[in-house]
């Protein structure tokens, strides 16, 4: 067993950083992920770790910094939220494109505008489609542990693919928490030796990464990216139960939380699930079949197996601390899609919540379940989408 | 030339083969071709220098001709050239003319 500590998400993530301690990190400071660099910049200023910290003018050049030292043969890690994660918008393809393992804490921010420091899922889900492995965290244990997890996904041989880890800013990467960590030299064996693929330092193969490919071969490249993806299912989970023989915590695709005969279920992300689970022990204990799925691993989405999970429920909330506007919630088009996979038609409906870090409180967990058992009495919805927790 | 499927190909379109531009022929591409008119030639070499494709030939240290399977026609090899007394030793010529 590990030490038992009382710190935040980001002295989590800092820990893991120096624990797995990656070759080049690239930084530029952004709230709330700021203070993951700072301190990992402290343990390459006391040489706790060998790597090389460049510097950088912006988030854009952060990635492309991480980009190149990938490229040349290293492991590399990085930090951001929000803003920062937008400036790295076509970087973050790129990355995935030439299939470079980098791991990034996304420490999930509001986007802008109005300017907002607090956590939503805003950034991360945004970058949806930049073709990186997306793992959610509900806290500082699963960032954590998650950060871990991540460097052995995204550097497998049948993945090769970055990977962003996010947690809820502020709620949870500044809130203190009691949890574990590993022993370094665990970490260390666990995480092995980075295996670069075709590093542009060895001088004696020389390769060229990043050539113009056009119609006659940009689709296999983009199905060779897919599968690979797809690959990180199975990747996750093989990972996971290795990582349990070393932590003793177990991790799947996603988290199933009472939902054995579940007939209303909640889908919710990080730490707003936390909040959730409580209200659903307090309607399991008054005899309400409820339950709750947070998802772990959003790209690539497990649609086969959450909706095998959710078959048999008869309504399902989906709440979303995010909303494509003018759509639904990106959650909710997720477990829609899955749901159309094999056939089984649950009721669903969206809520959008806690943007900008407004607070998901019990009530309106609570309401939302309410309204879940009323819809699957009678079959009626009075919304299929509505934001919850404003006034008027 | 058979295309190679998705499992055939390199990591992330990396090209694993150094050099490989070589078998790729722009010469295609041309509208004008660069044509040498010897007797101005002064051997400067200033057309080797600047081609973006090293498509001029230099033998025994004299210009000797254009690789016209790469050249594409650009004229930087023409506009570089000083010749002599004002008469260029490369002139671009319209390709099917």
């Amino acid at each position: 067993m590990g030490k038992l500590q009382a710190v935040t998400g980001n002295q989590a993530v800092a820990e893991a950083m120096r624990q797995i301690n990656p070759d080049v990190c690239a930084a530029y400071p952004i709230t709330p992920s700021t203070d993951i660099m700072q301190r990992f910049s402290q343990f390459v200023a006391d040489g706790k770790v060998d790597t090389e910290l460049v510097t950088v003018e912006s988030e854009h050049s952060a990635m492309s910094a991480c980009i190149g030292a990938v490229a040349a043969g290293g492991r590399v890690m990085n930090a951001t939220s929000s803003q920062g994660l937008a400036l790295m918008w076509e970087m973050l393809h790129i990355a995935a494109g030439d299939r470079l393992p980098i791991v990034l804490a996304l420490v999930n921010r509001a986007l802008s505008a109005p300017l907002n420091i607090h956590g939503d899922h805003s950034d991360g889900m945004g970058a949806r489609d930049c073709g990186w492995i997306q793992l959610y965290s509900e806290n500082g244990q699963e960032a954590y542990d998650n950060t871990i997890q991540a460097v052995r996904i995204a550097e497998h041989e049948d993945v090769r693919l970055p990977a962003m880890v996010c947690q809820d800013g502020f709620i949870i990467s500044h809130s203190i928490e009691s949890m574990e960590y590993l022993d370094d030299k665990v970490v260390k064996d666990f995480v092995g030796q980075f295996k670069p693929t075709h590093p542009l330092l060895d001088i004696d193969n020389p390769v060229t990464y990043g050539p113009l490919v056009l119609p006659d071969y940009y689709m296999e490249f983009k199905v060779a990216q897919d599968r690979a993806i797809m690959n990180a299912k199975k990747v996750t989970l093989d990972v996971a139960k290795e990582f349990e023989k070393i932590s003793g915590r177990s991790y799947g695709l996603f988290e199933d939380y009472k939902l054995d005969g579940a007939e209303i279920v909640l889908v919710v992300l990080n730490s707003a699930a936390g909040t959730a689970k409580d209200v659903i022990d307090e309607y399991r204990s008054k005899g309400i079949k409820a339950g709750l799925l947070k998802p772990r691993l959003f790209r690539p989405f497990p649609s086969a197996e959450v909706a095998e999970t959710l078959k048999d429920a008869k309504a399902i909330a989906v709440l979303d601390r995010a909303d494509s506007y003018g759509g639904f919630g990106p959650l909710y088009m997720e477990i829609a899609a899955a749901m159309m996979t094999n056939g089984s038609k649950p009721t669903l409906i969206n809520k959008i919540y806690g943007l900008g870090g407004r607070d998901f409180f019990p009530e309106n967990a609570a309401a939302t379940l309410d309204e879940l058992k009323e819809i699957a009495e009678t079959g009626k919805v009075k919304n299929h989408k509505e934001y919850i927790g404003y006034r008027g | 030339m058979k295309l190679k499927n998705w499992k055939e190909l390199a990591l992330g379109s990396v090209i694993p083969e150094a050099g490989n531009a070589d078998t790729y022929n722009t010469g295609s591409w041309r509208t004008f071709r660069p044509e040498r008119v010897e007797e101005n030639c002064i051997n400067c070499l200033f057309c080797w220098v600047y081609c973006p494709d090293s498509s001029v030939i230099v033998k025994d240290e004299k210009m000797s001709g254009f690789d016209y399977e790469h050249c594409k026609g650009c004229g930087i090899c023409e506009h570089q050239c000083p010749g002599k007394k004002g008469n260029k030793a490369i002139k671009m010529v319209e390709e099917g003319k």
